[in-house]
C-alpha cells in the first residue's frame, strides 16, 4: 500500500519537479544566461560602442523596413486568400489551402533560392524560354523590395490561418440573424464580418511581422550580396568575424531582436484576449455566400497566385538543380541529374548533412515527445497556479527568433559545463539542446490538446481497476494520445529536419544540417547542387504534410498547423 | 468486505461554501445505498472521496477498521479494492469489450486461461457473452453501460460505486438496467453506492436512500420508511409525490394525522398561530361528503387515473387523483384520510 501527500491527486510525486526542471533547463537557464550577458555588456561599456555603431542602427533600419512590407505583402496574400476561402463558394478549397500552406513549411533558404532561379539573367528557368534578362543586368531580389517580397510570401500562411481561425469562428447566427434584418449579402460582408474578423486579421499581421524579424534564410541569401544586413544576419557575421567583444555585441543584438518580437507578440496577444477558439461550437459552419459570375475570375485569380509564389519558384528551383552548371541554360540536350549524384554520392558534406539532419530532428522529436507527454499530462490534469506560467516558460523559446535562442545557446556553453567539466560547444549536442529548448512549444501543443479532450474518467477508471501512474500511462493515456503524439513528432521532425537559423550559428566541421549544407552550398557558389539538395527537402516536406493530412481526421482540432 | 463508515467528513474547494459539510454515514455490508438529492447538492464529492479521487478536508472515510482517508493522509484509489461505473461509462475506446473487462485482472496479474474465465463469467452475468471481440463504439449505450458493470464484477471489489449511471439512457432502457443492477447486488452481494437525482430510481433500487441538499446528509432509511416517515420540508418534497401544507400546529407530538385530527385544523375559527408543515400524498385525498371545499385548477389524464391540482380556499395547493373525470373550476368536497407532520 502506498500512501504519499495527496494521493487524490492523479500525479505521482516526481512528476512536479520533472515539469519545473524541464523548463528551468530548456527555458529560464538559456534566456537568464543571455539576459546576464547583455545586461553585463551593457554596464562594461560595450553597449555605449555598439550602440553609437551607425551599421547597427541601418541594420536596425532594414529589419523593420523589410519586416513591415513584408508584412503587408503577408497581409494582403494571406488575407485575401482567407477571405475568398473561408467565405465564398470557391471550389477546390482544401487543395488551395493546402498549397497556399506549403511555402510556410518550405525552408526559407529554399524559398529564396528557389525565387532566385526564377528571377534574374542566370536562371535556368527564364534560359530555357528564352526570357531571361541579358547578362550583367542586376538579380532583382537582392534588395529590400525583394527581401520584403519573399518575407509576405513566407509568412502569409501564418495571417490566412489567423484571419481564417477568427473568421470560422464567427457565430454564423450572428449573419443570419443580420440577413433577416433584411442586409443584402455586401451589407453583411461590410457590417458584421470584417469587424468581426479585424482581430485575426491584426493578430496575424503581428506574428507575420514577427517573423520576418527572426527570419534568417532569406535575407542571408538576398542581403548578403546586397550589403544589407537584418539583425538576425548581423549577428551571424559578428560570429564570421569572431572578436574579443563578439559575446556582449550579439547578446545586446539578441535583446534588441527579442525586444522588436516581444512588441509585436504583446500585439498579438493583446487583440487574441479573450478569444479562444477551442470553446466555439458551430466553427467550420460559417455562412458561404455566393459569388455567381465573379467565381470564375475569383478561382483563376487565386490559383494564379499559387502559379506565381509556389508553382513558379519550384520549377524554377527543379531547372536550376538539373542544370549542368549555375548560368548554363536547360534543354533537352544540357538536362543532368549530375547535381543529384553528387550531393547523394559523392559529397561527404551533403551524406553528413543528411544523417546530422535526421539524428537530430528524429531525436528531437521523439526524445521531446517523452518530455512532453509528461508536461502536457501535468499541465492538464494540475490545479496548481503555476500551470499558466510554465506554459508561458514552455512558449517563450518558440516565439523568440531561432538566432536569439542560438546565441543564449552558444553563451551557455561557450564555456565547458562546470562539474561536469564537458564541453559541448561545437559538437552536435549543443544544436540538440537548442532544438529541445525551441521545439518544445512545437511538440507540446497537440500533446496538450489530446489530454485536454481525454475524460478524466477514463483514467479514474484505471485507477480503480488497480493501476498505478506507469501502468495507466502505458495501458490508457499514451495510446488514447497517440494520434496526437504521432501528429507531434511529424511537426517536429518537419521543422528540425528545415531548420537553418539555430544551427547556422552553432554548427562547426561534420555537425551541419541540411539547412547549413543548403545555405553553404549556394554560398560557395554551387547554385546547382544547392537547388538539387533543396528539391530533395521540398520533397520530404511535402511526403510529411500529406501525412498529417491524412492523420488530420483522427487528430483534436488545431494539431495540424495548417488546417483550422 | 465489511462496513463503510463516513465519519463527520467535510470537503471544501477553495475557499467557499464545503461541497461536503460534516457529513457522517453508515452502509451496511451487502447494502445498496442511493444516494439522493438535487444536482449540485455533494452527492457525486461524496461517492468521490470514497472512491479516493478527491481527499476529505475534515473527517475520515473507514472500510471497517481500516482507515481509507482523513484530512492528513489517503490510500490512493488503485490500492482500495473499489469499482465504479461512470455516467460517461468511462470504456477506453481503444480496448476490446473483453480487454475493458480483463483490465482490472491484468493489473493484478492475472493471465491466461484464469482471466479468460473470469472475463467470461462477467460478461455472461450482463448477457454480453458474444460481444467480447468488439470495440466500445461499435456498441449501444445499454450494452457499454452493461460492459462498465461486468468490469466491475471481475475482481469481486468491496464497494461497487455507480455515479448516476442511467442518466444517459433512454426510459425503456433504464427499466431494463435496474433489473440488471438489482440482479447484479443480489449475486455479487458486494456493497454498493448509488449517485442519483431521480427518486424513482433511489426507491426502486437501494435498500436503504439518504438524502442528501447542499452538503449536508437529511436522513438516511429504507425506501418505505423514507416515504412514509420523511424528516422535515426537503425531504418530503424530494421523495414521492405530494403537496405540503403549512396548517396550524396541532398539540401533542403524533405525526401521523387523520381526517379526525385533520379537520380541525381547517376550522376558521382555529386560533392557533404556530404552523407547521403537512404533508399530503395524493392517493390520500378522498372525494367526499362532509370534507371541506376544493377546486379543481387542472386536470391531466393519466390513464389508469387523473390527476388533479386542487386549490384550497385559504389559497394552498393540493395534488389528488381521481378514477372519475372533473372539469378544471369544478368545486369538489374533500378529505384527507392521512397526512404527515414534517
Amino acid at each position: 500500500m502506498t500512501r504519499s501527500g495527496n494521493p487524490g491527486n492523479s500525479q505521482p510525486r516526481w512528476l512536479f519537479p520533472f515539469v519545473v526542471t524541464v523548463v528551468f533547463f530548456l527555458s529560464v537557464l538559456p534566456l537568464g544566461r543571455l539576459a546576464a550577458t547583455g545586461l553585463a555588456s551593457a554596464f562594461e561599456g560595450g553597449a555605449a560602442k555598439l550602440l553609437s555603431d551607425p551599421a547597427l542602427w541601418r541594420s536596425v533600419y532594414d529589419t523593420l523596413v523589410t519586416s513591415f512590407l513584408g508584412m503587408i505583402a503577408a497581409v494582403i496574400l494571406g488575407g485575401g486568400f482567407a477571405l475568398l476561402l473561408t467565405l465564398f463558394d470557391i471550389r477546390a478549397k482544401a487543395l488551395l489551402g493546402f498549397l497556399f500552406m506549403l511555402p510556410m513549411m518550405i525552408p526559407p533558404q529554399v524559398t529564396a533560392l528557389s525565387w532566385i532561379g526564377m528571377t534574374g539573367p542566370s536562371s535556368a528557368l527564364l534560359k530555357a524560354l528564352g526570357l531571361a534578362p541579358p547578362l550583367g543586368s542586376p538579380q532583382p531580389l537582392y534588395s529590400i523590395g525583394g527581401i520584403a517580397l519573399l518575407f509576405g510570401v513566407q509568412h502569409a500562411p501564418l495571417v490566412y490561418l489567423s484571419l481564417r481561425a477568427g473568421l470560422l469562428a464567427l457565430p454564423r447566427d450572428a449573419v443570419e440573424a443580420a440577413r433577416l434584418s433584411g442586409a443584402s449579402s455586401r451589407r453583411v460582408l461590410i457590417d458584421i464580418i470584417l469587424p468581426l474578423s479585424l482581430p485575426g486579421l491584426v493578430a496575424g499581421a503581428a506574428i507575420a511581422f514577427v517573423s520576418g524579424v527572426g527570419n534568417f534564410g532569406i535575407p542571408a541569401i538576398l542581403g548578403i550580396p546586397a550589403s544589407i544586413y537584418t539583425l538576425p544576419v548581423l549577428i551571424y557575421s559578428k560570429f564570421a568575424s569572431f572578436g574579443p567583444g563578439t559575446f556582449g555585441d550579439v547578446s545586446l543584438i539578441s535583446a534588441l531582436i527579442a525586444i522588436i518580437s516581444i512588441i509585436g507578440l504583446s500585439v498579438e496577444s493583446r487583440v487574441l484576449k479573450g478569444r479562444d477558439y477551442r470553446v466555439i461550437g458551430l466553427s467550420g459552419q460559417v455562412a458561404v455566400f455566393r459569388l455567381g459570375g465573379w467565381r470564375v475570375f475569383a478561382e483563376a485569380l487565386l490559383w494564379l497566385v499559387i502559379l506565381l509564389i509556389l508553382v513558379m519558384p519550384l520549377t524554377a528551383l527543379v531547372a536550376s538543380s538539373l542544370a549542368p552548371a549555375y548560368g548554363v541554360p536547360l534543354s533537352a540536350k544540357t538536362v543532368t541529374i549530375h547535381a543529384y549524384e553528387e550531393i547523394l554520392f559523392r559529397q561527404s558534406v551533403t551524406r553528413t548533412a543528411f544523417s546530422n539532419s535526421i539524428f537530430l530532428s528524429v531525436s528531437t522529436a521523439f526524445g521531446l515527445l517523452a518530455v512532453t507527454v509528461l508536461t502536457g499530462y501535468f499541465l492538464v490534469r494540475t490545479k496548481s497556479r503555476l500551470a499558466g506560467l510554465i506554459t508561458a516558460l514552455a512558449e517563450i523559446p518558440y516565439a523568440l527568433p531561432g538566432i536569439v535562442l542560438a546565441v543564449a545557446f552558444i553563451l551557455l556553453f561557450a564555456a565547458p559545463i562546470p562539474i561536469l567539466r564537458i564541453s559541448i560547444y561545437g559538437t552536435i549536442w549543443i544544436i540538440l539542446i537548442a532544438y529541445f529548448s525551441s521545439f518544445f512549444a512545437v511538440s507540446l501543443k497537440p500533446v496538450v490538446s489530446a489530454f485536454r479532450q481525454l475524460d478524466p474518467s477514463l483514467e479514474e477508471a484505471a485507477r480503480l481497476s488497480g493501476a498505478g501512474f506507469g501502468r495507466r500511462l502505458a495501458d490508457i493515456l499514451v495510446p488514447l494520445v497517440a494520434p496526437a503524439a504521432g501528429a507531434s513528432v511529424i511537426l517536429v521532425f518537419l521543422i528540425a529536419c528545415n531548420e537553418l537559423t539555430i544551427s547556422a550559428l552553432l554548427w562547426s566541421a561534420g555537425t551541419q544540417t541540411l539547412g547549413v549544407a543548403i545555405y553553404n552550398l549556394d554560398d560557395s557558389g554551387s547554385f546547382n547542387l544547392a537547388s538539387a539538395l533543396s528539391v530533395l527537402v521540398v520533397v520530404m516536406v511535402v511526403a510529411m504534410m500529406i501525412a498529417l493530412e491524412l492523420m488530420a481526421k483522427r487528430l483534436p482540432k488545431g494539431v495540424v498547423p495548417w488546417r483550422s | 468486505m465489511a462496513k463503510l463508515i463516513l465519519n463527520r467528513v467535510s470537503k471544501a474547494f477553495g475557499s467557499g461554501k464545503p461541497a461536503v459539510n460534516d457529513l457522517s454515514l453508515t452502509v451496511r455490508e451487502g447494502g445498496f445505498l442511493a444516494l439522493l438529492g438535487p444536482s449540485g447538492c455533494g452527492k457525486t464529492t461524496v461517492l468521490r472521496m470514497i472512491a479516493g479521487f478527491e481527499q476529505p478536508t475534515d473527517g475520515s472515510i473507514l472500510l471497517g477498521e481500516r482507515v481509507l482517508a482523513d484530512a492528513g493522509e489517503m490510500i490512493p484509489p488503485e490500492s482500495r479494492n473499489m469499482a465504479m461505473v461512470f455516467q460517461s461509462y468511462a470504456l477506453w475506446p481503444h480496448m476490446s469489450v473483453a480487454d475493458n473487462v480483463g483490465y482490472p485482472l491484468k493489473v493484478r496479474g492475472i493471465s491466461g486461461e484464469r482471466r479468460q474465465k473470469k472475463i467470461g463469467e462477467a460478461l455472461a452475468a450482463v448477457r454480453l457473452e458474444n460481444f467480447a471481440d468488439r470495440r466500445p463504439a461499435d456498441l449501444s449505450g445499454g450494452q457499454r453501460q452493461r460492459v462498465a458493470l461486468a468490469r466491475c464484477l471481475v475482481t469481486e471489489p468491496d464497494v461497487v460505486l455507480l455515479d448516476e449511471p442511467l442518466a444517459n439512457l433512454d426510459r425503456h432502457l433504464r427499466q431494463e438496467m435496474e433489473e440488471t443492477f438489482r440482479e447484479f447486488h443480489a449475486r455479487s452481494g458486494a456493497t454498493m453506492i448509488y449517485v442519483t437525482h431521480d427518486q424513482g430510481e433511489a426507491m426502486a433500487l437501494a435498500t436503504d436512500v439518504a438524502v442528501m441538499s447542499e452538503g449536508r446528509l437529511l436522513q438516511v432509511a429504507s425506501p418505505e420508511e423514507i416515504y412514509a416517515r420523511p424528516e422535515g420540508r426537503l425531504v418530503g418534497a424530494l421523495v414521492g409525490q405530494g403537496a405540503i401544507l403549512s396548517l396550524p400546529s396541532l398539540a401533542g407530538d403524533n405525526r401521523r394525522l387523520d381526517w379526525s385530527g385533520l379537520q380541525l385544523l381547517f376550522d376558521p375559527a382555529e386560533t392557533n398561530t404556530a404552523h407547521a408543515d403537512i404533508l399530503v400524498r395524493p392517493q390520500d385525498i378522498a372525494v367526499a361528503g362532509g370534507g371541506i371545499e376544493a377546486r379543481v385548477v387542472s386536470v391531466l389524464f393519466e390513464g389508469e387515473r387523473y390527476a388533479l391540482r386542487l386549490v384550497l380556499p385559504d389559497g394552498q395547493m393540493l395534488r389528488a387523483f381521481s378514477r372519475d373525470p372533473v372539469k378544471a373550476g369544478d368545486v369538489l368536497p374533500i378529505v384527507i384520510r392521512s397526512a404527515w407532520r414534517l
